[in-house]
Order: structure tokens, then sequence, then C-alpha cells
């Protein structure tokens, strides 16, 4: 007799793939394979890897050896992990508001009616998708203390530029001036979301009386807190991320005296020029975890700030 | 979809332009255009000066004000680039990073889009979970692992790094492509399905036409993200000949600091097929960057 159990005998589980759901689950196998196949190799092998190779010392020919916790505690002693943490927390902590501020006075600026939007559009934008090696190399020329763009400019006022790339004190700040250059996405991501804002608030709000500026405060930046937060989280997990931009500019090497040492530029040359993979592995373990815990505490603090209507899926 | 939604408002910009201004507004307008102005030429003017002083010989580049537009204009500059370098090479190194990470994007990632977003099966839910929680992890938590891994398999020094992993497709694009294929009414498939067309048929054949401007979006997202790729061959390549233009531009800033027209050239080469996929696409260019603004 035909089993009556609830579990599937193995006639039955021939009978599944047979089947309409079985045949359609087969093909939904299928068809993620290739695409699962380089998630296994190439993301999820790689990041189960990383939580171990933290912890182990390595330099690819010999062995790898577990050593526990020393990675981490060589890290705490280490100045330059200090140095080239403290200068990525200077450029997040600047460039990224900076971008943000900037990039949301344009918005508001082009999305009132502006005769020639499109072509202002088009101009904001358009730094921000020219290739990041190509855009450091540019700064390099405008940056030139004697015949540089900038420095000519800033002549025109009676001052005396900066050596910028080759001074400890504006080497970050030129970094900063090319990332706000191109922080054109940020401005379309606002603008999209200034679009997104019925007409109709406006109207009862003018028709209240309200100003401009009151407009501003009560109406549009509290219906922009969801995309300014958006925007917040992804710039401050993108900066932290900054590598070739400093590389080509300081090539390769975070200077003048370790004051562009970012983290993936000190991690890049403990892995690829020193070959301590574990030691690299330790500090990017750690960059992983800040970027963590604040994209977290971001979420964690949003609910106080963020104005949500009902979530449209 | 909101993306469809997205793209619609720059035409009713345009419509409610003749509304007449009032006196108050008037001004607004002007002193709009007092800030948006000099704005905007901060943010063009640098990539003037790439071209113009492209078109410069050493001498002209140190004058002091600066040429916009040199007198003479040198093109010498730009043949003098394939001396020092051969960009040609350049050139179709990178198509050849370019290439598989579309096919990667459009034929992969739009198969396991398909899959999530239409077919049932046991563990789908668990394998969607899993695939949404790494596109947080950031992409240098994979670098040395994968790097060890090429090592192990002798693919360091060589292209495979910088294809096989792309033509794999990636989550983000199986996540934004599984996104749209949900708006896609069932019924369309439904009557090919009647008509005892297969999974395969029914999804290069219906779906995929169907999905034209997000398949745009995506290649655009794809082409961007592997032409400016940096990282990715500077760790893999190290034969001259093997670099792409990203690389190559470093042999400019490297040994010859200081020939600017020439760094300059070459930048130009590098940024004109961008900028030129740009007036051709841009729409798509805006879709993508306000598709991603909405994943969070």
């Amino acid at each position: 007799m035909a089993a009556t159990t609830p579990a599937l005998s193995a006639a039955e589980t021939r009978g599944f793939w047979k089947s309409l759901r079985g045949r359609e689950a087969l093909s939904f196998y299928l068809f993620i394979a290739p695409w699962t196949l380089g998630f296994l190799a190439f993301i999820l092998g790689p990041i189960v890897a990383s939580l171990m190779l933290g912890f182990t010392q390595y330099d690819i020919i010999l062995p790898a050896k577990w050593v526990g916790l020393k990675n981490f505690q060589d890290l705490i002693a280490d100045p330059l992990f200090r140095i080239s943490l403290g200068n990525t927390v200077y450029i997040v902590l600047v460039a990224v508001p900076l971008g943000m501020v900037v990039s949301f006075l344009i918005a508001l600026l082009l999305n009132q009616k502006v005769k020639g939007m499109a072509a202002y559009r088009t101009g904001y934008f358009i730094p921000s998708i020219v290739p990041a090696v190509a855009s450091a190399a540019l700064w390099l020329y405008l940056l030139q203390p004697q015949w540089g763009l900038v420095n000519g400019f800033l002549d025109l006022f009676g001052i005396k530029g900066p050596t910028w790339l080759a001074s400890t004190t504006w080497s970050k700040p030129s970094i900063i001036m090319l990332m706000v250059w191109a922080s054109g996405g940020t401005m379309i991501i606002y603008l999209a979301g200034l679009q997104d804002i019925p007409d109709t608030l406006y109207e009862a709000a003018s028709i209240d009386g309200a100003s401009w500026l009151r407009q501003l405060v009560h109406v549009t930046i509290p219906l922009m807190t969801p995309t300014i937060f958006f925007t917040l989280v992804m710039g401050i997990i993108g900066t932290f991320q900054v590598f070739s931009v400093v590389f080509v500019l300081t090539d390769g090497m975070g200077g003048p005296l370790n004051s562009t040492l970012v983290y993936l530029i000190y991690v890049y040359r403990n892995a690829f020029v020193f070959f301590r993979m574990g030691y690299a592995s330790a500090l990017s373990l750690i960059l992983f975890l800040i970027i963590l815990v604040l994209t977290l505490a971001n979420v964690r603090l949003a609910g106080r700030w963020v104005y949500s209507e009902m979530e449209t899926e | 979809m909101a993306t469809d939604t997205r793209v619609q408002p720059a035409p009713t910009v345009a419509a409610a332009q003749p509304r007449p201004l009032r006196g108050r507004s008037g001004l607004m307008a002007v002193f709009r255009h007092v800030i948006l102005l000099p704005g905007v030429v901060f943010f063009v003017i640098p990539l003037v000066f790439m071209v113009s002083t492209s078109l410069k010989a050493l001498r002209q580049i140190a004058l002091f004000p600066p040429e916009l537009i040199p007198n003479p204009v040198l093109w010498a500059n730009y043949p003098e680039v394939f001396h020092y370098a051969p960009m040609h090479l350049y050139f179709v190194n990178t198509l050849f990073l370019v290439l598989p990470a579309i096919f990667g994007a459009v034929f992969t990632s739009s198969l396991a889009a398909y899959a999530f977003a239409r077919l049932r099966a046991p563990g789908k839910n668990t394998i969607f979970i899993v695939l949404l929680s790494t596109m947080m992890v950031p992409a240098f938590v994979t670098m040395i692992p994968t790097y060890i891994l090429f090592a192990k398999l002798r693919w360091v020094g060589g292209f495979k790094p910088l294809v096989i992993p792309y033509l794999m497709g990636s989550a983000f694009f199986v996540f934004l492509l599984r996104q749209f294929f949900l708006t896609i009414p069932r019924e369309l498939e439904d009557a090919a399905f009647i008509d005892g067309s297969s999974r395969l048929r029914t999804f290069t054949g219906i779906i995929l036409p169907l999905a034209k401007p997000v398949l745009a979006t995506v290649t655009i997202f794809a082409f961007m993200a592997s032409w400016n790729e940096y990282m990715g061959p500077l760790i893999y390549l190290s034969n001259k000949k093997q670099y792409v233009l990203s690389l190559g531009l470093q042999v400019f800033t490297d040994a010859y600091g200081n020939e600017w027209g020439l760094l300059m050239a070459a930048s130009s080469m590098m940024v004109a097929p961008v900028i030129l996929l740009f007036f051709f696409a841009q729409k798509h260019f805006v879709t993508g960057i306000t598709m991603s603004g909405l994943k969070g």
C-alpha cells in the first residue's frame, strides 16, 4: 500500500521533482545556480574566511599560523593604525556633512522652476561620473602650487595659496575639496526627493502665511529626513572606504608624513606591500565593525528625527 | 515601481515654467541664478581645464592667468600619449573587463532575479535573506580572502580575478532586478505558459524585453563600476601590457611628473567615453542613482 507516513519516501521524493511544483523548484535552483556559484566562491566564502584570517599570521607562502588575539593587541599599539583611523575620521567628519549641505542647497535652488534647470543639473552632476582616477589626476594639476588653477584663483584675491598636497595641514582639505566636487549624486537624490513632496503641502503652508524659510524648516526638511538619513549613512559608509582618489593623489603613500594615510591605504600596504595578510585582515575587521556599529547606531537614532509616513514597500 | 514615476518630474517642471512670476519670486529667480551660476562654474571649470590643458605645451601651462582656449591649440599631446604608454592596449584591456561585467549584470543576475521574483522553491526565502545581508558587507572585507584564493589558483597577474567574479553577477543587481520583475503582471507569462513555452523561453522572450529600461540602467551601473575600477587592477595586474585605463593613468602621474599636458590628454581620453555615454543615456544615470537611493 502507498505510504501514509508524513515523511516522504524515496518514490515520493522522486515524484516531487516530477510534479509541477517540483519542476518549478528545479528551475529555480537552475536559474540561480550561476549566480550562487559566484556568490559562494567570491562573497560568502571570503566573508567567512575573513572572520578567521584576522586571528592568524599569514604571508600566503608559509602556512597560516593561529595567533589568537595577537593581531588585535599589535594593532592597539600600532601608531599608524591610530593615524590612519584618525585621518579617515577627519575626512568623514568634514566631507560627509559638507557634501550633504552643498548638495542640499543646490537641490533646493534647482527644485524651484529655474530657467536652464537641466543645464545646471547636468553641470553639477557631471563631476560625479568622472572616474575617480581621472578626477584625482585632474586635481593633481588643479592643486599644483605654482600654476595650478586653485592657487591662481586665490591669487586674484591677493591670497597666497598653500602647497595643498605637499602640506600636512592642507592635504586632507585637498581631498575633501575633491570629494565635495564629486558629490553630484547626492544632489540628484535630494532633487528626486524634493520633487516627490506634494505641491499641496506648500500651497497649504503659503495660505497659512508661512514664509519661504518657514516652509523649508517645517515642510521641506521634515519630509526630506528619510532621504537625508539615507545619504548620511551611505556617505559615512562610502567615505570610510576612500581609497583610489587618495592613492592616486599621493602616489600610494598617504603622504606627506602620513597626513593622508587613510584606513584602506594602510590595509592595502599591509596586505599587498608587506604581505601581512593576517594583520591586514584584522585591520579590515575593525573597519567593518566600525561601519557596522555606526550604521546600526544611525538606524537606532533615526527613529527620533526621521519623519516617516506609511512605508511604501 | 517608484523608479518609473521618478523619471516623470522633468516634463512637469518644464510644463510649469510659463507660470507668471510675481514681483518677489522674480527677484528670487535672479537671486537663484546669482548663486547657481558661480556654483556651476566651480563644478564644471575643472573639466574644461582638463581638456584645455591637454591642448597646451608646457610653456603655455605655466602662463598666468591661464588661457581658457589655448593659443595656439596643440594637438600633439594626444599622439604623444601613445608614445609614452600603449593607451590603445589599455582601452582594449578595459573593455575586456567591462563586457563580462555587463554580461554578469544582464544575464546571470537577471536570471537569478527572475527566479527570486517568480519561482517557488523550498529554501528560497532563506537564500534571499542571506543575499540581502551580504549586500551590506563592504567590498574590502572580501578583498584579502579573495586575493588569497586567486593566489592559490595562480590567477594573480592575469585578467581572471577581474573577469570571473563579475561574470557571476552581483547580489545588488539581483536585488534591483528582482524588484523590477515583481512589478511585471503575471498574466503576461501565464499566457505564454498555456501556449506551452518553457520557463527559459518565457524569461528570454517576454520578461527580458519588458525589462529593457531597467536592464539599461543596470548595464550603465556595471559599465561605470568596471570602467572606474582601480583597486582590483592595482592588486592583480603587474604586467604593463595588461594595464587598464585606470592603472595606465598612473604611468603619467608617476614617471613624468611634470608632463601635465600628457596627463590631461590621457585623462580626457578616459573621461570622454563616460561623458558621451552620459549624454546619450542621461535618464538611466539619474534613475540608477535614485534607484540605489531607494534600496534603503
